[in-house]
């Protein structure tokens, strides 16, 4: 357990917890602002080469090469724009919250040289609703970055233009998908668009548009400062750098913890986290955010490394969010609860994702409660193949954004690790209501 | 209601931030809940007339948000997760607890709500989107007595605020000098 945090993004917020998102204090001991001159005597396409150089890769979920997104956007087509993905939503991830609240200054930065690197004069950042706190020190941040000269009109001398706008969410989780964010953005359900068209093609107002998330864009005056290389030379493989882990459920230190990616789960739950309480033994873990499958305890000295999780134990690091479960809690229970969550975040737009996360929902929860019948688990693997063809990883896809096949990872999870078990305790079940003459539900 | 004359300057400031209009629909409609407390259905029906839509267009996006609320509710929102950080954690006793405490008070709207990202403070809670957590039944009620009797300031229903409402309202620029967002 030899890992420890390394901090990056998430370095001055710890230096100074009680007031790092105030600008005089962000200028004056982070420096902050302090990578603009060095971006803006730098081509848009040199801070986009350094940006490819860095092998920083999306911290939203998808983790797609950041540079390389930025690098589809079609030639001469203007205007642009870049809308920073702050919907935080899925289930125990909490970084972007921290990060917003808390050194909001280090994303506006982001965000100028994003914008000048994609060459983009309006930039929207989409917050989650819920992050009041949030809205109010980011809206502050933004008034006090226009007030200084850091952005608006001819930022720095440079020539180059930029209008931020905060704009708030309402309380939507498919807003957080990059297309169900434009949707919003434009004033719509947030319902999620089929692509292609990929948003860096038509995406805003169907002008091309770069959607990152917000610790992505926190990574990136890092990189400028210090160069691609330098940031390249952290993490391992393909993975590159360091990524905000919100570590949760039962641990006894549940918080964010930033670590250099290739630590492995066991240094990052039960070092830095403090594993679980009181001694007792894990049942399992989710390692990114509700849609990912499953992992136990034979795979807690795997890396965190983003492509050998998606390979090698076939599920995903995705938001960053591991959700910590001991052996006193019912899987069932947890699955059926993650359905309950995705029937009702599920637009509604495709008919696999909107029936299925219903189904699956009613399904589980008589499993978990008691009323659960023998075919059950197969019933939902039944169906369920039809939302996510295949049942592996990745999954297949019959719906147009991600929440589809997610549904299906908690009970795909279910029937790798307690297949026998969980049908033998729906036919104990069964026997019990039949004693009691209780009318199956 | 319709709104006020400073909101509707507001509405206009807002709607020009955006290249196209009908982007400054989900702000008008936190404007109108920060100024009624819920979402009329007058209001709805000036924020078609403001962004050139039809008030059904208003009401398909705001039905769509759990934030907006569509009838009174009151003076409070209290919202707590259930969701898996907090199911292992206490969240359903909050939820039950504070449900029963408030059941007939028609101040205080309790909801379960999914995942706040508050999870290092399971069972996490909002008021008026005021991060809470983690508490007890008894310990929730007791913060929400605080909220209702004034001794802790609450933000609007859509999380904004008192203090940029009232900025906005008596026609000042707020400290900033520009608009309170």
């Amino acid at each position: 357990m030899a890992a420890e945090e390394r901090l990056l993004v998430s370095k001055f917020l710890r230096d100074r917890p009680d007031d790092s998102w105030s600008f005089s204090v962000a200028r004056e001991h982070n420096d902050a602002y302090g990578s603009l001159e060095k971006a803006f005597s730098m081509t848009p396409e040199q801070i986009v080469e350094e940006v490819i150089t860095s092998g920083l890769r999306g911290k939203g979920g998808a983790g797609f090469g950041t540079g390389q997104k930025w690098s589809f956007l079609p030639k001469a087509v203007f205007p642009r724009y870049l809308a920073v993905n702050g919907d935080e939503g899925e289930p125990c991830t909490f970084k972007d919250h921290m990060l917003v609240e808390r050194d909001p200054h280090q994303l506006i930065e982001g965000i100028v040289i994003t914008s000048y690197a994609i060459q983009a004069h309006h930039a929207f950042v989409y917050l989650r609703g819920e992050f009041a706190l949030g809205a109010e020190r980011l809206g502050q941040a933004i008034a006090d970055a226009y007030a200084n000269g850091f952005l608006g009109r001819d930022i720095l001398g440079s020539g180059f233009d930029l209008e931020v706008v905060l704009h708030r969410g309402a309380g939507c989780y498919i807003a957080g998908d990059e297309t169900g964010l434009l949707s919003s953005l434009e004033g719509e359900r947030a319902m999620p668009r089929i692509k292609p068209p990929f948003p860096a093609v038509q995406g805003l107002y169907a002008a091309p548009t770069i959607v990152n998330n917000v610790e992505t864009l926190s990574t990136v005056p890092h990189i400028v400062r210090n160069g691609g290389a330098w940031h390249a030379e952290m993490g391992v493989n393909r993975s590159k750098g360091t990524r905000i882990f919100s570590v949760s459920g039962h641990v006894v230190r549940p918080g964010n913890y930033e670590v250099e990616l290739g630590a492995t789960f066991r240094e990052l739950i039960y070092g830095i986290a403090g594993g679980i309480p009181d001694g007792r033994a894990l049942k399992f873990f989710i390692p990114g955010g509700a849609s990912a499958p499953w992992l136990v305890e034979e795979h807690l000295d795997a890396p965190l490394d983003m492509d050998y999780v998606q390979s090698d134990l076939k599920t995903m690091l995705g938001s960053g969010a591991i959700m910590v479960f001991d052996e006193t809690v019912d899987p069932l229970l947890v699955a059926w609860r993650l359905a309950k969550f995705f029937a009702h975040e599920s637009c509604g737009k495709c008919t696999p994702c909107r029936e299925g996360s219903g189904w699956l929902e009613k399904i589980l929860y008589r499993m978990a409660h008691g009323y659960g019948r023998a075919e059950d688990l197969d019933l939902i693997l039944s169906f369920g193949n039809n939302v996510a063809p295949g049942l592996s990883w990745p999954p297949g896809m019959t719906t147009i954004c991600q929440l589809g096949p997610s549904i299906m990872s908690a009970p795909v999870s279910l029937k790798r690790f307690w297949y026998d078990e969980i049908v033998e305790r729906m036919r104990k079940d069964t026997e019990r209501r039949a004693a009691l003459e209780v009318i199956p539900a | 209601m319709p709104f006020s004359d400073a909101n509707l300057r507001l509405a206009r400031d807002i709607i020009a931030r955006y290249p196209q209009k009908k982007s400054a629909m989900l702000p008008l409609l936190h404007l109108a809940q920060d100024q009624d407390g819920w979402l009329t259905p007058a209001a709805m029906e000036e924020v078609a007339r403001l962004l050139d839509l039809t008030p059904a267009q208003v009401l398909g996006t705001a039905s769509f948000y759990t934030i907006f609320k569509r009838e009174p509710v009151g003076k409070l929102v209290v919202s707590v997760c259930t969701n898996v950080s907090c199911l292992v954690n206490g969240g359903p006793d909050l939820l039950t607890g504070l449900r029963h405490r408030y059941a007939a008070d028609g101040d205080v709207l309790v909801e379960e709500v999914e995942c706040i990202a508050h999870c290092d403070h399971a069972p996490a809670y909002q008021v008026n989107y005021e991060f809470h957590g983690p508490s007890t039944a008894d310990e929730a009620s007791d913060l929400v007595e605080r909220y209702k009797s004034g001794r802790f300031t609450a933000r609007t229903l859509s999380g904004t605020p008192v203090a940029a409402v009232a900025w906005h309202a008596s026609g000042e620029p707020g400290p900033d000098g520009g608009e309170p967002s």
